[in-house]
């Protein structure tokens, strides 16, 4: 009777060990594949990037580097927020190096479809107040005082929105060596990497598309 | 055939027998989450079928469910791994429920109702017919939540925007679909 099951529970978990050596590698290159694509959204033409890390609010949250023959293009930053209708959101910030947000895309969400969801759509409110706009860190929606439409009934979604793509101006910010201004969540941010925090931000000779 | 047709109608997993509600009201909230978890389930059913029948004798009957079990939470082990892999996108939509097949009480109840007892390709079948059951019924159940809710049918939008009752993507509008289309399956089915 043990050996039975033994022998069995063996045999599957041979199985499974075999399934996951032969997907390892698709489920990376889909990872890697998904993160290539969301950079490509976010940021203008470029040919490097270069990843340094941050924690802001106990959140690990990414910085690319992007550089074109050199040059730096800007910054996507990977950033998350907690505070998520259902979960955490998780967006890639696409900065250009004068310090406007370029693009937002969202990268993992688990909203209320139909209200929260609309947060991926192009075009929506949401990314329609953030891009182009300077990045302060200080998004907010309307009804709390902010600029930015939320989408319709869907203002809790909206302001996590707000507060990942907040965190990932904070994150540029500490990269590029600007001052955080008072009150945003992440003045307290630990850089990581000294090295990125004081490279300069290449202002000249920047190709905008 | 018999045994697939039986498992499309008169034995419809979620609404004859009402078996698997969790992932029925849980990924129904479109036409293609919920047909995407009905094939899932649906793999994961024949592979344990098979698998469950071709070793039916071999099990002593005190460590069958522990040995049932196993055998599912391989195969939908497998399954994630297979979905992350190759469709990462529907992976992400459906996350936390494929894991949750191992616990759907279709798969079990099939294996201990159905595979245990019957030979490996009547089993198959069994797969087949029940899987597709579930399928065709998560589909529909993701299709009517869809157009109710958000105005389209696997993510097409059908111009109504203006008329969608919110409700019918969230969970309360789950069990109103369900119910009605229970109702209007029996009907139907009984003539």
């Amino acid at each position: 009777m043990v050996a039975v099951l033994f022998s069995i529970t063996l045999i599957a978990s041979a199985g499974v060990g075999a399934v996951n050596m032969i997907t390892v590698e698709p489920i990376a290159a889909a990872k890697a594949a998904a993160t290539e694509a969301a950079l490509g959204q976010v940021l203008p033409a470029f040919d490097k990037t270069e990843i340094s890390e941050q924690t802001i609010d106990d959140m690990p949250i990414k910085v690319y580097t992007a550089t074109q023959n050199g040059q730096e293009v800007g910054f996507a930053v990977e950033s998350m927020t907690k505070s998520g209708f259902s979960g955490v959101i998780k967006v890639m910030v696409g900065f250009l190096p004068d310090g406007t947000i370029n693009n937002v895309n969202v990268l993992q969400q688990a909203e209320t479809p139909g209200l929260g969801t609309k947060m991926c759509d192009e075009g929506n409110p949401l990314l329609a107040g953030v891009k182009g706009k300077e990045a302060t860190g200080t998004f907010k929606v309307t009804k709390d005082g902010g600029e930015v439409d939320a989408l319709t009934a869907a203002t809790i979604s909206s302001r996590a929105y707000l507060d990942a793509v907040n965190r990932a101006c904070v994150a540029m910010m500490n990269v590029t060596g600007q001052e955080a201004p008072d009150g945003v969540s992440g003045a307290t941010a630990v850089a990581e990497n000294a090295e990125q925090a004081e490279e300069p931000v290449a202002q000249e000779g920047v190709q905008n598309e | 055939m018999q045994i697939i047709l039986s498992g499309i109608l008169k034995n419809n997993p979620v609404f004859v027998l009402v078996l698997g509600m969790c992932p029925t009201l849980g990924t129904t909230t479109s036409a293609s989450n919920g047909m995407g978890m009905g094939l899932a389930t649906m793999a994961v059913l024949i592979m344990s079928n098979l698998v469950i029948s071709l070793i039916k004798n071999v099990i002593p009957d005190k460590v069958r469910i522990p040995s049932f079990i196993v055998v599912i939470a391989s195969f939908v082990t497998i399954i994630q791994m297979v979905m992350e892999a190759f469709v990462p996108a529907l992976y992400a939509s459906l996350g936390l429920f494929i894991p949750l097949i191992v616990v759907n009480c279709i798969i079990l109840g099939r294996a201990e109702a159905f595979a245990s007892k019957n030979s490996p390709l009547d089993s198959i079948l069994d797969g087949i017919g029940i899987g597709l059951g579930f399928t065709v019924a998560l589909t529909a159940v993701g299709a009517a939540r869809e157009i109710l809710g958000s105005g389209a049918i696997f993510g097409m939008p059908l111009g109504i925007a203006d008329f969608t009752p919110l409700v019918f993507v969230l969970a309360p509008g789950g069990f109103l679909t369900l119910g009605y289309l229970m109702v209007l399956f029996n009907k139907l089915a009984k003539k």
